[in-house]
């Protein structure tokens, strides 16, 4: 599967990685639940770690799309709050 | 609740299918795509210009107030040694004032800095696969059916349109950084304007300085008086008043 660490660019890992980082996602998820900015972030870079540790850098230049995203680590709980908010932190592209 | 990266992931394609919506056939699905690309390129170009301009006067601002703080510190031993402890207190208050500025000003370039390099990363990623994508580009429109065009440009528009969400959430995060440092920069300017904090480093002289000037001419008055005594030479009357009313006539002697 492809994952993309935004901020950062895209890994190729392999999919026997899924559970570990499922599990590093639900604490993030819990930690933004529960408003503990700290803990929150801790997660979600524990989460790029394990993608940057098992999975390989795709080039730039590669064009495929990626099965799952990984946040910016460096977020605000608000900007986390914003991001996932539907209409989100993401801003429409530009049209 | 789906899991925070498969929600970012959501975010992101539905922003792509929205984007992709708006055009009527594959080629003009690419074209315009491709627009809209070079049309984002633009922004992270601006985006880091901003940062490095608001970095820079974060940057002058800091600048003014090292100055200042090497002043102030000349101020305090000048007024110590003319016996001006108050003035020297001052000084060395209006001196811990600045240097509280300053630490804060470090700590917000530092943080401009970081968004810059998040930018220009995100530039060169977002050019390679432009780039990429332009290639690609002319191959569908000149080998794939209409059918089989549809999937690949479905393909690579999603990869792109990817990049391009990191990009935009990139860009708006620089802005929102340089914002409020551009917000810290006119609160900085404002004080420094308002007398707050004065300039020390401008032209306009600061009552501190004009106290010490004041010091200064007089302890010149005294030694030249201390001169016109001595050509004179001894047994000249010298008026009392006078050097009862110049504090740094020990000075003068102990230099003499």
């Amino acid at each position: 599967m492809i994952v993309r660490l935004m901020g950062e660019g895209q890994y190729r890992v392999d999919d026997g990685q899924l559970a570990e980082l499922n599990d590093l996602d639900d604490a993030a998820v819990r930690a933004l639940e529960a408003g503990d900015e700290g803990g929150f972030r801790s997660a979600v870079e524990g989460l790029a770690a394990r993608v940057r540790e098992a999975g390989e850098r795709l080039p730039d230049e590669e064009l495929a799309g990626s099965d799952l995203i990984v946040p910016p680590s460096d977020l605000s709980l608000d900007e986390a709050r914003e991001l996932f908010s539907g209409e989100g932190l993401i801003p429409d592209l530009p049209g | 609740m789906a899991g925070l990266m498969q929600r970012a992931n959501l975010i992101a394609k539905a922003k792509i299918s929205k984007l992709l919506n708006r055009a009527e056939n594959p080629t003009e699905t690419l074209d315009y795509s491709y627009e809209q690309q070079l049309q984002l390129l633009q922004n992270v170009k601006r985006g880091i210009a901003d940062v490095v301009t608001s970095k820079k006067r974060l940057q002058m601002q800091t600048d003014q107030l090292e100055q200042s703080v090497v002043k102030l510190e000349t101020q305090a031993r000048q007024a110590l040694a003319a016996n001006r402890e108050d003035l020297a207190r001052q000084a060395l208050e209006r001196k811990a004032a600045v240097q509280q500025q300053l630490q804060g000003l470090d700590q917000q370039i530092q943080q401009l800095e970081a968004q810059q390099e998040k930018l220009v990363s995100s530039e060169q990623q977002l050019q390679a696969k432009i780039e990429a994508f332009r290639t690609q580009k002319e191959v569908i429109k000149a080998q794939y059916s209409a059918a089989e065009a549809q999937v690949k440009i479905g393909e690579a528009a999603t990869g792109i349109g990817e990049q391009m969400a990191d990009t935009g959430l990139a860009i708006q995060r620089a802005q929102d950084k340089t914002e409020e440092m551009q917000a810290r920069a006119a609160a900085v300017d404002e004080l420094i304007s308002s007398g707050t904090l004065e300039d020390f480093t401008s032209g306009g002289q600061t009552q501190l300085d004009k106290e010490l000037g004041q010091l200064a001419s007089q302890s010149q008055v005294d030694s030249e008086l201390a001169k016109l005594k001595a050509e004179l030479g001894p047994g000249g009357d010298a008026p009392k008043e006078i050097e009862q009313g110049a504090p740094e006539r020990e000075e003068q002697e102990q230099k003499q």
